[in-house]
Formats: C-alpha cells, sequence, structure tokens
C-alpha cells in the first residue's frame, strides 16, 4: 500500500514536471508546477516531514509561485514561444543522465547501504521540534548565513527592478 | 516506511533529467527559472528520502537552506527578468547576445 502511494505521487510529479518543460503557455506551466509541489508536499508527508511539507506549500505553492504567475502577468509574454536551436545539446546531456540512473540502478540491484542507528530520540519528539533542535543547535551558523542571503537578494532584487536609478541620482 | 529508498532517487533523477533538459531546449526566461525550480525540487526529494533512510534529520535541516536560496534566486532572477524586459521588450533567451563571442 505505501508503494501505491509512493507510485501514484512519483507519477503525478513526473508527469507535471515534462508537462513545465512541454507546455507553450507560460501560465500553463506555473500551473503544473503548482500541482507538482503539492504532490511533493505529499510525499514529503509520507516520509514523516510533516514540517518541510508545509513549508514547501507555504513558501512554494504560496510565495515563490505567485511570484513567478504574478510576473507572468506582468510582462504579457506572447505564447508563440519556440524552442532553442540547443536540442541536441539537451538530448545528450539527457541521454547521459539517464545511463546514469539506468546504469546505477542495474549495476548495484536496487541496494542502497543498509540504514543506520535510527535515531529514536529525535522520531518520539514531534518533527518540527526535533528540527528546531537540530537548526537551532548543530546548524545555528548556516541558518545566520541564509539570514545573510535572504538579505543580499532583497536588496539586490529593489535594485535591478529599480527604475533608472542612476537618472533619478543625476536629477 | 516501506518504499524503498533506491525509488525515490530514480524519482529525483528523473526530475532533474527533465528540469535539466527544460533549462537547455527552452528560450522563455521564465520557463528557465521554473525548471531550474524543478532541479532543486528534485535534489530536496533526494535529501529528505535519505535523511528518513538513515534516521539523520540532517537532511531536512539542508532543503531548509536549499528553500532559503531558492527563494533568493527566484526574488534576484524575476527583478533580472524585469529589468531586461524594460530594455529589450522581451524576454527571449536568443535576443540576449551581447555578451556571446
Amino acid at each position: 500500500m505505501p508503494t501505491l502511494i509512493f507510485l501514484y505521487f512519483a507519477a503525478i510529479i513526473v508527469v507535471t514536471a515534462a508537462l513545465v518543460v512541454a507546455l507553450r503557455n507560460p501560465i500553463y506551466s506555473a500551473l503544473s508546477l503548482l500541482v507538482m509541489f503539492f504532490h511533493v508536499a505529499g510525499l514529503y508527508v509520507t516520509l514523516h516531514a510533516e514540517f518541510l511539507a508545509a513549508i514547501q506549500i507555504i513558501v512554494y505553492a504560496g510565495a515563490i509561485l505567485v511570484l513567478y504567475l504574478f510576473v507572468v502577468m506582468l510582462l504579457n509574454v506572447k505564447r508563440d514561444d519556440r524552442y532553442n536551436r540547443q536540442g541536441p545539446v539537451a538530448l545528450f546531456l539527457g541521454a547521459v543522465l539517464l545511463t546514469e540512473v539506468v546504469l546505477l540502478t542495474a549495476s548495484h540491484g536496487l541496494t542502497v547501504a543498509s540504514p543506520g542507528p535510527a535515531a529514536d530520540g529525535e522520531r518520539v519528539a514531534g518533527n518540527t521540534e526535533a528540527i528546531g533542535e537540530v537548526l537551532y543547535s548543530t546548524y545555528l551558523f548556516p541558518f545566520e548565513m541564509a539570514s545573510l542571503i535572504l538579505l543580499a537578494a532583497m536588496i539586490g532584487a529593489v535594485i535591478l527592478s529599480k527604475k533608472d536609478i542612476m537618472e533619478s541620482k543625476s536629477s | 516506511m516501506t518504499v524503498p529508498v533506491e525509488f525515490y532517487m530514480v524519482l529525483s533523477g528523473l526530475v532533474f533529467l527533465i528540469g535539466l533538459v527544460g533549462v537547455l531546449i527552452r528560450r522563455n526566461l521564465i520557463i528557465i527559472l521554473l525548471s531550474v525550480e524543478l532541479m532543486l525540487n528534485a535534489t530536496n526529494i533526494n535529501f529528505v528520502a535519505f535523511s528518513a533512510h538513515f534516521g539523520n534529520l540532517a537532511g531536512q535541516v539542508f532543503v531548509f537552506f536549499a528553500l532559503t536560496v531558492a527563494a533568493a534566486e527566484v526574488a534576484v532572477g524575476l527583478a533580472i527578468i524585469i529589468a531586461l524586459y524594460r530594455h529589450h521588450a522581451g524576454i527571449n533567451v536568443d535576443d540576449f547576445r551581447l555578451l556571446k563571442w
């Protein structure tokens, strides 16, 4: 039964991911990416990562994708968008990656090292509480760095999208 | 957790593959950024699957950081797209050849 649920999520994820690349209208691409984000969140729930599932929906589907849709509708993109001439390169790289996946799964016979000692202490506590404890103790410095990255992105976005910053300065 | 972790690896590899092909063959800048999101999500699936497999929460913390970087990338990328649209009235990547040899 869990395998069946996984296969459902995986099939929807792969199909909607292919639709993101294949559809010509950017709005339809963004909406199929929305469906994919929801199913990835469902996959996280089956993996007992409930906090990440909630974050996936709130941040990806709620913030990032709305930003995409906003820009698509702001720019009024024409839909006669054709494919690039880099098709052979894409085909080559895709074939290399695909054979890598097939060879790795075939040669190792679909076996990964047995799971290590399960940290049962973390399993008893809630997922959110456990993540919070790890995040604010072991990964405190990367967490602060993440805030710095967000600050830099915020300043960069404001400066990039500001209209005629040089002219307003000179006038 | 009865689903073997290899299934998640294959799924993640497929999604990453689709994202890579999308970056290479599409000409619309917005679709290219969406394909980058696909690749980021593929790595996130791998992180969470191995986190559940080994019973280690570090993978989920790294998904958190990948999400931060994705948000920053979207903000800057969409700002660049809007700036390009103002100057060139289009977001077709073939129109931007100033830095091409």
